[in-house]
């Protein structure tokens, strides 16, 4: 029974028949979707299993925490392949990211033994991997022994998979040769502008191709859409959550930086230049003319529903917002529309900095072998593809993934511009924050100032510098100026 | 038969020498001591140490610089300032509104018995889900309180977005949250007042305003000590109202001591730091409590005519 079809998925299992060519097979052999998803899956199993010893943890059980996040939904809803092909049992905790970071913080510093992976940002583990929480995952990764030889680690995006790896020295390069891989990238996001195109249609502007136009444009929309839109959605809270997506990318499009690295390996504050003084000018201006009348409240939460309800004309964050308010209930469910942004005119291309949404390994798990096994199943190329075809699991990390036709038509359709945009700005995505162990302190300074400067409590130039003064002096407090 | 103990002979069983007993009654207060004891110590421990999770090979001991930091640091002076006014003004407003109504409530009838009722909702709602709700009716697009702010010419009054008026929000979601504590002790007090001396001052036609100040009011001293001590100890270390609405913000506007000790510790990992913050916090909710606790001892005592 099923013979044909299961010689079909073997030859695409093996390559030698793509997607398209596979879905056409299965239609013209009359198998319903139930019917071949099942059988794939069950041959995906199969295929996995066949070069590498699965099996080889059956019976053990592993634990994680995990952030309440559509890429979490994912793989629940994909468990079962996991436990079918390892034999292996996988409790886990959710907890909204409120206070997620909060409770990795509580266990981790607590040596506690109850988690053995969970879910990350590669920020923190900039704190997690120096205080020895984390397990640096070369050792796995490089194992042969451990590790599925169609694991397929190149397949990685470069820039994400390097922006997770940190030899831990402050001011060290991401990915250099002797980093450490403190984290897996899941699902990565990069910022650059959502858009509401049935009110650009309406006031007759187009999208802005950088700050400056930016700036005008939101502005107009402020004026002349009505009922209260405001022209621009961006983060104000007194996070360093303000300051990484939007803002940072913008920021670095003019080959600006947080900090300074001298060649003794010493930091200091490197965001009191003039260039970077006339970058928050537009950038306070702009939130003052056309930002949400209580922008410091501002997350991500509020920017994305705004744009989703129809709030607010765009936004200037995580490409994955705009892609989730283009669905579901949202009012502008279907309005929406993306752009790649480079701020600068002179800029030949996006540099967006991005979040990537990753996978660690505990150093006090009991059984990191056993653990291993989780998570490079969770990070690996069947689970992309199934998060990404039938889930919600943008963006994805693989190259392979992007290149997947049914996963690109799929967005081509119901978000029309989007995978333009990712191929126009991944080139340039990357962490460009610098590494090293005051990164929240120093953010949320950033961010704290950024709304003095906003409220006008101080001006732009003074309020910069009084805050490299500061910075500078946490920095040799710290013994890293 | 009922067996009967000979006067001189101990019962069977487990005996416990007279001289062990108090120390075996007082084991568990000395459980739940060592229980508190040990968190504080710890903390005043890290407090002397440069301790940061994040660079833990820098872990060392560095006496009083954590706290010396704080003379040279504006932020640390701010949180001072910000931490004295909230509590100071939360605790002022809720005294005066809880007194009133507790005096408009005093009378014993059914409809002020369900009104107290109704009133003690709010202290039933959990601080950070009170901040959440009024974060929605404050919010400048669609919120309540801003349409009503609008219709007395308050446009674009910017609630907990604006150093201006970010204190002065979340004033208003601790009054109305705590008001109903303060006012259901007072309203206890005034109700347990001897009624002797307010018959006298009835019967010689005392004025209102005078039975007030040199009845009421002295009387009810313990009371009001008692509630302003429990809501000064409280205030003074608020956290869940400030950090849902504002995270401390605008800017370095509502940064108390809790916001800034709690994002030391989860969001910047300085241990030292926020533990030094927390001791700092302790000292002065320690001093205050004894201040009210003599003052409230000494009013005692008068009351019962040893002073």
């Amino acid at each position: 029974m099923y013979e044909k079809e299961k010689d079909l998925i073997g030859a695409f299992l093996r390559g030698e028949v793509d997607r398209r060519g596979l879905l056409k097979g299965l239609g013209a052999a009359g198998l319903t979707a139930g019917t071949a998803g099942t059988l794939l899956n069950m041959m995906s199993t199969e295929a996995l299993a066949a070069d590498f010893d699965w099996k080889a943890h059956s019976g053990k059980s592993v634990k994680l925490l995990l952030n309440k996040h559509p890429y979490a939904d994912a793989m629940i809803a994909n468990l079962q392949a996991f436990k079918d092909l390892t034999g292996m049992e996988v409790t886990y905790d959710v907890f909204p990211e409120d206070v997620y970071f909060d409770k990795v913080t509580a266990a981790l510093s607590s040596s506690s033994t109850e988690y053995d992976a969970f879910m990350t940002g590669a920020y923190m583990t900039w704190t997690y991997g120096p205080a020895g929480w984390i397990t640096d995952l070369n050792e796995w990764i490089k194992d042969a022994s451990k590790t599925n030889p169609q694991y397929g680690w190149d397949d990685f995006l470069p820039g994400v998979k390097a922006s997770c790896a940190w030899n831990g020295q402050p001011g060290g390069a991401l990915g250099s040769e002797d980093a450490k891989q403190w984290c897996i990238p899941w699902g990565y996001e990069q910022n650059n502008l959502s858009y509401n195109k049935e009110m650009f249609d309406k006031v007759g502007v187009g999208v802005p191709k950088n700050l400056d136009e930016l700036l005008t444009t939101a502005a107009k929309l402020t004026k002349d859409v009505g009922g209260g839109v405001y022209g621009i959605g961006v983060r104000g809270s007194r996070s360093w959550a303000t300051i990484h997506p939007g803002f940072l990318s913008g920021y670095a499009n003019f080959g600006q930086k947080d900090l300074n690295v001298s060649a003794e390996g010493k930091l200091s504050a490197a965001m009191n230049t003039p260039e970077s003084k006339a970058f928050h000018a537009k950038w306070v201006q702009m939130i003052q003319e056309s930002g949400p009348k209580d922008w410091s409240t501002y997350t991500w939460y509020q920017v994305g529903t705004d744009l989703g309800a129809g709030a607010s004309a765009m936004i200037y964050d995580a490409d994955i917002l705009g892609y989730f308010m283009n669905g579901g209930d949202n009012k502008m469910a279907g309005k929406l529309a993306y752009a790649p942004f480079a701020a600068n005119p002179a800029a030949s291309a996006p540099t967006p900095n991005i979040w990537i949404w990753s996978l660690s390994m505990s150093n006090f798990s009991k059984d990191k072998d056993a653990t291993w096994y989780f998570l490079q199943w969770a990070s690996g190329l069947e689970h992309a593809i199934f998060g990404a075809t039938k889930m919600d699991f943008v963006n994805p990390v693989r190259a392979s993934v992007w290149k997947d036709e049914i996963f690109r038509e799929r967005l081509k359709k119901s978000y029309p511009g989007y995978v333009e945009m990712h191929d126009v700005s991944a080139p340039g995505a990357k962490i460009h924050f610098t590494a090293q162990p005051l990164f929240f302190d120093l953010t949320t300074e950033w961010a704290a100032t950024l709304q003095k400067m906003v409220t006008k409590e101080v001006p732009v130039d003074e309020g910069l510098d009084k805050l490299a003064e500061s910075i500078n002096r946490q920095l040799a407090e710290a013994g890293l100026g | 038969m009922a067996s009967v103990t000979q006067p001189g002979t101990a019962p069977r069983g487990f005996r416990i020498s007279k001289r062990v007993l108090p120390y075996v009654l007082s084991l568990p207060a000395l459980l739940v001591c060592i229980g508190i004891l040990i968190p504080f110590f710890s903390a005043v421990l890290y407090s002397f140490q440069r301790y940061r999770l994040s660079q833990p090979w820098a872990r060392q001991f560095n006496w009083g610089e954590n706290y010396l930091n704080f003379f040279t640091d504006p932020g640390f002076w701010n949180t001072l300032r910000v931490s004295l006014l909230y509590a100071g003004t939360t605790v002022i407003l809720e005294l005066l509104l809880g007194l009133g109504i507790a005096l408009l409530l005093q009378r014993r009838s059914t409809v002020n018995n369900f009104i107290s009722i109704m009133l003690l909702l709010p202290l039933m709602t959990a601080p950070a889900l009170a901040a959440l709700m009024w974060k929605l009716m404050t919010n400048p697009g669609f919120g309540i309180l801003s349409y009503f702010a609008s219709l007395i010419g308050l446009e674009n009054f910017r609630w907990a977005s604006s150093p201006d008026t970010a204190l002065l929000t979340v004033v208003l979601v601790d009054i109305w949250v705590y008001t109903p504590f303060i006012m259901i002790l007072l309203l206890a007090g005034l109700r347990s007042l001897p009624t002797q001396p307010f018959e006298a001052a009835a019967l010689d036609g005392v004025p209102r305003t005078f039975v007030f100040f040199r009845i009421t009011l002295p009387m009810l001293t313990p009371y009001i000590l008692t509630a302003t001590l429990f809501r000064l100890l409280d205030s003074i270390q608020q956290f869940d109202i400030i950090y849902a609405m504002t995270q401390g913000g605008p800017g370095d506007t509502l940064t108390v001591f809790q916001v800034e000790a709690y994002l030391n510790f989860f969001q910047s990992t300085n241990v030292g730091r926020s533990a030094a913050l927390l001791i700092i916090l302790w000292a002065i909710t320690y001093t205050l409590s004894n201040v009210f606790i003599k003052n409230w001892l000494r009013l005692r005592e008068r009351a019962r005519g040893e002073a």
